[in-house]
């Protein structure tokens, strides 16, 4: 039997590694079973998760698992009865959240060992390069690349073949291929996973891609905050260094590429990719004007060539299985499948692999159970601080690049935060500009001062000191900010506030007219008090309020004096009466 | 050794000579450097600065510029312990700003301060990529996730009385 734990960044955090540890220190030395780990499983919700194998076959998936739980695992390991974990033992239910999902480019994640060349190539790996080296041309790999219609993951949708193509057209002494894993939507985390869990099909899709455009080199721009992925990187890069799949003349035919990794230094705008460049080339990230596109002039002058990690990861599988069969998945301008980090007030968060053309319904209820507490649904955010908030009423919008985009949100690198009735829109809108405003190179004018205004009227507006006006006011600020930004920062970060406007207009409405905020969310807007034909009298509030804000005597109904309270909510969740009164 | 004329305290800076000497050939690797100098003095002391601009060659203020760019670099030394509060979508939707508000409270410090016996560092941070557990705080490397106010200010307390404060 072996033991296999997932141990992705999100597993470690919910103690996987304690786990690990656990049972490691009660295995003897000549012990019957193995201890091993994988990546991220991608089921966050579930997490640390111990899988218990014969050979190649998973027998059973054991959830929620501690440290604790070591003894009885151990021991269901060495005896092969199972029925001391049964306990343990993920619900038919909760293993819909994979079996309804189709994975490409995740493909290998949570199955095999990331930093295991062997894993990877009893896994079909390195097959795809082995298969285009050596018997397709350059032009070949671009037209397989065209026919399965892949477009950038990272969020814009441009198709890949048609960068490849003009990188490879492009005249140069040294070209270059890019990767951008420098994920910084907050709320995304395929990219980190992508790379912690299954490095080598990674590489595999780059080096594929460098023989396509004829790159001899091969740059991986890497969030510095993802160390575990860099940690895996560097050990894939050195186990395929030495297998001869990465330098000179890689498995004998002619083609020499060499790869290294490039760690961010905390910067969203380095997300686009001439501001990726300039970082790369050891300056301040800001964008550069375009035309010349990278593909003709980027990293160091030369044409280079730049692809999101999920783009990569879904390369070698369509060389290996033809681009027809990736095209036969999705909706006529989307095709192949997205990856989703499934977060929020969603009951079952974590990775999301489906098919493009399903609906949004799909994931949020079909696989990811819906919203916590049994509370409404009120939006999902896609796209992060370039994207919007779909409303319920849009739900069954199919996933598809056109389809998102008329929505006023878009694909998006692939965050997808759900948010239920006790989330304010209009606090959302300046959670973004405050994120957007922050991170604005400073570059252009309209970008740097027009996220700063439209944060000082979002601000304005969740104290209760919004003015009449102040609606359009931001609509005129984020037509500004869109046509005068010079990259995909500026142009984009008005999304968040135009979506909330067309579609929770009435939030705004509440705080700047009455002064409420509906989702009660906004502290500067509640007031509290305490109903008295609920009150018991038993003075837990009043014990817990941190202001001293509440009086009143043992077995009598309580009172809160608004003018010392704080609103910081303890007595809501202290009390078992319900008798808080929030508005 | 370099010798730059610049003010404040002095900094070993026979420490950097290994970096300087496998990166220091080209102004493409300023990040690099600055990221390893920041790993061997916890932050960016300005006498590494300037020492960094000189073996670099590039001017003074092109240091300054990148090294206040990329919010991963510290001018000012952190505590023994660096709390990241998350502040990303996830995090946001779950309460982060409550949580972060009660460590502020009880640590009295604000975002990017130190606590005066140079145990505590408090930083806002963007998305540290564990969504499913917000909303999370990372200590020195440790994530501790699906916080309230009280059970955050509880981790920090664990960690004063571990240091017998």
């Amino acid at each position: 039997m072996r033991i296999v734990i997932g141990e992705g960044s999100c597993g470690i955090a919910a103690g996987a590694a304690k786990v690990h540890k656990a049972i490691e220190a009660l295995m003897t030395e000549n012990e019957s079973f193995t201890l091993g780990s994988t990546g991220c499983i991608g089921m966050c919700f579930l997490e640390p998760i111990v899988d218990l194998y014969d050979g190649k076959i998973l027998i059973k998936r054991l959830v929620k698992v501690t440290a604790d739980d070591a003894a009885v695992i151990v021991e269901a390991a060495r005896s092969g009865d199972l029925s001391g974990v049964e306990k343990l033992v993920i619900s038919a239910e909760d293993e819909e959240f994979l079996n309804r999902q189709t994975r490409i480019a995740l493909r290998h994640c949570g199955l095999i060992d990331p930093v295991s060349l062997d894993d990877y190539r009893n896994a079909d790996g390195y097959q795809a390069l082995e298969k285009a080296l050596k018997t397709m041309t350059p032009e070949q790999v671009i037209e397989e690349i065209k026919v399965s219609g892949l477009a950038g993951r990272g969020g814009a949708g441009f198709p890949t073949w048609f960068k490849w193509n003009a990188a490879r057209q492009s005249v140069g002494e040294r070209k270059y291929l890019i990767c951008n894993a420098d994920e910084g939507d907050p709320g995304a985390f395929m990219d980190r996973a992508v790379i912690e869990s299954d490095p080598h099909s990674l590489i595999e899709g780059m080096l594929i891609g460098a023989y396509a455009i004829g790159a001899c080199e091969m740059i991986v721009y890497v969030r510095a905050e993802y160390p575990l992925a860099i940690t895996n990187l560097e050990i894939a890069i050195d186990a395929a260094r030495k297998a001869n799949l990465l330098g000179e003349n890689i498995l004998g035919t002619g083609f020499s590429c060499d790869m290294r990794i490039k760690a961010g230094a905390g910067a969203f705008v380095c997300g686009e990719e001439t501001a990726l460049i300039e970082s790369l080339e050891g300056k301040r990230g800001m964008p550069r004007l375009k035309p010349p596109f990278p593909a003709q002039k980027g990293y160091m002058d030369e044409p280079s060539n730049i692809n999101n990690v999920e783009t990569f990861a879904n390369v070698s599988w369509i060389i290996n299985n033809g681009g027809e069969a990736f095209a036969a998945m999705g909706t006529e301008n989307s095709k192949g499948t997205k990856v989703f980090a499934l977060t929020g007030k969603i009951r079952k968060g974590g990775l999301v692999e489906i098919p493009m053309g399903k609906t949004l319904r799909d994931v949020i209820y079909g696989i990811g159970g819906g919203i916590r507490d049994n509370k409404e649904f009120k939006a999902v955010q896609m796209g992060g601080p370039s994207g919007g908030c779909i409303p319920a009423d849009l739900l069954d919008t199919v996933i598809d690049y056109k389809a998102l985009a008329a929505t006023g949100a878009i694909m998006g690198s692939g965050g997808m935060v759900v948010m239920d009735e006790s989330t304010c829109m209009v606090g959302m809108a300046k959670f973004f500009l405050d994120f957007t405003a922050l991170e604005s190179c400073g570059k252009c004018v309209h970008c740097r001062i027009g996220t700063a205004r439209m944060q000082e009227i979002l601000t304005r507006i969740v104290k209760g000191e919004g003015k009449e006006g102040d609606i359009e006011l931001l609509e005129e600020l984020c037509d500004a900010v869109k046509d005068g930004a010079l990259c995909g920062l500026g142009q984009t970060a008005p999304n968040p506030v135009l979506t909330t406007i067309r579609y929770f207009r009435n939030e705004y409405e509440a705080h700047i007219r009455e002064k409420k905020c509906p989702a009660k969310e906004c502290v500067d807007l509640l007031t509290y008090s305490i109903d008295a034909d609920k009150c018991k009298g038993c003075t837990l509030c009043a014990k817990k309020c941190p202001a001293k804000a509440i009086s009143g005597e043992v077995k009598k109904a309580h009172i809160i004096d608004e003018n010392i309270c704080i609103r910081c909510g303890q007595c809501v969740s202290s009390c078992r009466f319900g008798a808080i009164i929030v508005e | 050794m370099c010798n730059c004329s610049c003010q404040g305290p002095k900094s070993d800076l026979s420490l950097l000579d290994d970096v300087l000497k496998e990166y220091g050939g080209s102004s493409g690797n300023l990040i690099t450097i600055l990221q390893k100098a920041q790993n061997i003095y916890g932050y960016l002391p300005k006498d590494v600065m300037y020492c960094i601009a000189e073996k670099v060659g590039v001017a003074p203020a092109d240091v300054m510029g990148v090294a206040t760019f990329y919010s991963q670099f510290r001018l000012t030394p952190i505590g023994k312990y660096l709390i990241m509060a998350c502040q990303g979508t996830a995090c946001h939707v779950n309460g982060s700003e409550r949580v972060t508000a009660a460590i502020s409270e009880y640590l009295g410090i604000g975002n990017g301060e130190t606590t005066a016996d140079g145990l505590f560092t408090l930083e806002n941070v963007a998305c540290l990529g564990c969504c499913s557990l917000a909303p999370v705080i990372m200590i020195n490397g440790e994530a501790y996730g699906n916080l309230t106010p009280d059970s955050a200010v509880a981790v920090i307390k664990g960690i004063q009385e571990k240091e017998g404060k």
